[in-house]
C-alpha cells in the first residue's frame, strides 16, 4: 500500500477513535442544532414569512428553511473544534509528532483536515436523521447529493479552522475566536434568514452576508439537499477553500515558525 | 573527524524569537554510534535546538546534517532517519501501547506485518512486550517513556534525539531509561543526542556539550570537561561564571 494512503488511513482512524471516545462531544454536536430546530425555529415560524425562492418549489415552514444552515453550523463548529484540538495537540506534543513524520507537511495537514470533515459529515447525517424523525423529510436524491457538497463545505470550514489554529498560540485565545469567528459567520449568513429578508432591514448587512463564505457553503448544502447544484455557491466555496488552505499551509510553514515555543 | 563519519552535524546555526536570541552560532558534531549529552540549564536553548533539528521550524542561518543528509535540502529523507522523544508526553492515553505504536508506524508509511514485526522488536528492546495490550493511561511515567523510546525506534532511525526524556520521573526510572538509551548506542550503534539539565545522567565516557544562553560553552568527553572536579561542580561554575 502506498505510504500516503497508509498515513491517511491511520490519521482517519485515530481521529475517529478519539471522536467515539468523546461521547459528550457527539451529544453536544447534535443537541446544538436540534435546539435551534425544535425550539428556536418552532417559535420563529410565526414571525417570519418565507416566499417561494429556489430551490424550494412550494411554501415551506421555517424549520425546513433552517435545516441546511444548521448542517453548516455543525460543520462550522466541528471545523473550529478540530482546530481547537490542534492547538491542544500542539501544546501536548502530538501535533509535533505528526509534523515530524517524513510525509510532506501539506499531506499531513490535509489528512488531519479530512479526518475532521469525515466526523462532521457523520454528525450532519445523524442530525438529518433526527430531523426526518420530526417530519422534516428531504428528497432521497438530496440526501445523496448532499454528500459531495458537505465534503466541500466541510473542507472549507475545516481549512479556516486550520488556518486559525496556526495563528493562535494559546488555548485561551481560542474562546475569543469562537466569539469573533463562529457567531459572526453564523449570524451574518443565509443560515437563519434568506438574504432578501436581510436586505429589507439593511442593505449593508445583506452585502456582508453575501461575501461571507459561510453563506455560500450553506447555499451549496441547501441546493444539494434538493438535488440541485448552485454554481455560484460552489465556485465561491471552492475559492474560499483555496484561500483558507493556502493560509493554513503558510501558517504551518516551518520557515515561518508559527509553532514556536519559548526556547 | 571525516565528514562521512558524523551522525549529526550542526554548523553555525543561530535562531532568535523576535529580538531575543535563543541560539547564537551553534556548531558541533556527534560521531556515529556515540552518545552525546547536551547539558544546559533551563532556558539555555535546548528545546529551540531540538525544534530546529526536528524541523518544527527552520533556521535562516547555518546547516544541519542528519547522518550526512542535509535537513534543509532533503527534509523528508533526513526526517526519516531521526527518532524523536519529545519533552512533552505524546502518547494517546486512551489507546493501547500497540495502537499508539501502530499509528506512529503508519505516519512513517509502515503497515501490516512489517509494522507489527518492527513494533514487537522495538517493544522487546525496551522490555515492554508484555505491556503491549495495556492502555497508555494505565502505565506509570517510566513505562510511558519507555513506550515513547520504543516508538522512536520503529522506523529504524540512525539518530535518536531525546529532549529531557526523564523529566518528572523518579530516580529508579530515570536510571533505567538512561541505561537503556546508553545500551541502544553501544549495542545497536545508534547516534544519540540526549538533552538534560541533570549531570548525573551523563557518563564519563559520553560526549558532552554544555549549552548556556544559546552558546556552546564546552565540548569534549564528560571526563575532559569535568577535569579534576566532579562534573556537577564544573557545570555549575561554568554556567555561574557566565551568569555573573
Amino acid at each position: 500500500m502506498n505510504a500516503y494512503i497508509i498515513c491517511l488511513y491511520a490519521i482517519l482512524e485515530r481521529e475517529s477513535l478519539r471522536f467515539v471516545g468523546q461521547r459528550g462531544r457527539f451529544v453536544a454536536a447534535l443537541v446544538r442544532p436540534l435546539v435551534w430546530l425544535l425550539v428556536f425555529a418552532a417559535g420563529f415560524r410565526a414571525a417570519l414569512g418565507l416566499s417561494i425562492t429556489p430551490p424550494y418549489e412550494t411554501y415551506i415552514t421555517y424549520e425546513v428553511y433552517i435545516v441546511p444552515g444548521l448542517c453548516g453550523m455543525i460543520q462550522l463548529f466541528n471545523g473550529m473544534q478540530s482546530s481547537l484540538s490542534l492547538v491542544y495537540d500542539r501544546e501536548m506534543g502530538s501535533m509535533r509528532l505528526l509534523l515530524t513524520s517524513p510525509m510532506p507537511r501539506w499531506w499531513l495537514l490535509f489528512c488531519k483536515l479530512l479526518a475532521g470533515v469525515t466526523i462532521s459529515i457523520f454528525q450532519v447525517y445523524a442530525f438529518l436523521a433526527i430531523a426526518a424523525a420530526f417530519g422534516i423529510v428531504l428528497p432521497w436524491a438530496g440526501y445523496l447529493l448532499a454528500l459531495p457538497a458537505l465534503v466541500i463545505s466541510g473542507l472549507t470550514l475545516g481549512a479556516l479552522g486550520l488556518a486559525l489554529s496556526s495563528i493562535i498560540r494559546q488555548l485561551e485565545n481560542f474562546a475569543g475566536v469562537m466569539n469573533f469567528v463562529i457567531f459572526p459567520m453564523f449570524f451574518l449568513s443565509s443560515a437563519l434568514y434568506p438574504l432578501w429578508r436581510m436586505a429589507e432591514s439593511s442593505v449593508l448587512l445583506r452585502d456582508i452576508c453575501a461575501v461571507n463564505p459561510f453563506t455560500h457553503a450553506v447555499e451549496l448544502i441547501r441546493f444539494a439537499l434538493y438535488a440541485e447544484v448552485n454554481g455560484p455557491a460552489l465556485g465561491w466555496t471552492l475559492l474560499a477553500l483555496t484561500v483558507f488552505m493556502a493560509l493554513a499551509l503558510w501558517g504551518y510553514d516551518p520557515a515561518r515558525g508559527l509553532i514556536r515555543r519559548k526556547g | 573527524m571525516p565528514e562521512a563519519d558524523s551522525g549529526l552535524r550542526v554548523s553555525h546555526v543561530s535562531y532568535s524569537y523576535g529580538s531575543k536570541e535563543a541560539l547564537q552560532d551553534v556548531s558541533f558534531s556527534v560521531a556515529r554510534h556515540r552518545f552525546c549529552a547536551l547539558l544546559g540549564p533551563n532556558g539555555a536553548g535546548k528545546s529551540t535546538l531540538f525544534a530546529l533539528l526536528t524541523r518544527l521550524f527552520v533556521s535562516p542561518e547555518g546547516r544541519i546534517e542528519i547522518a550526512g543528509i542535509d535537513l534543509a535540502r532533503t527534509p523528508r529523507a533526513a526526517l526519516a532517519r531521526i527518532g524523536i522523544v519529545f519533552q512533552q508526553p505524546t502518547l494517546d492515553l486512551e489507546l493501547t501501547v500497540r495502537r499508539n505504536l501502530t499509528y506512529f508506524a503508519a505516519l512513517h508509511g509502515l503497515t501490516g506485518r512489517a509494522a507489527a514485526q518492527r513494533i514487537d522488536a522495538a517493544l522487546e528492546r525496551l522490555d515492554m512486550r508484555e505491556r503491549a495490550g495495556e492502555r497508555a493511561r494505565e502505565l506509570n511515567g517510566g513505562h510511558r517513556r519507555r513506550t515513547e523510546i520504543a516508538r522512536c525506534l520503529i522506523h529504524d532511525p540512525e539518530v535518536i534525539l531525546l529532549d529531557e526524556p526523564t523529566v518528572g520521573l523518579d530516580a529508579a526510572s530515570r536510571r533505567a531509561i538512561t541505561d537503556y538509551v546508553h545500551r541502544l548506542c553501544e549495542e545497536d550503534g545508534l547516534t544519540v543526542l540526549w538533552a538534560t539539565h541533570l549531570v548525573d545522567e551523563v557518563k564519563p565516557q559520553d560526549q558532552l556539550l554544555v549549552l548556556h544562553r544559546g552558546r556552546i560553552l564546552a565540548e569534549g568527553t564528560a571526563a575532559e570537561v569535568a577535569g579534576d572536579r566532579p562534573l556537577a561542580d564544573a557545570f555549575l561554575s561554568m554556567t555561574a561564571a557566565e551568569a555573573s
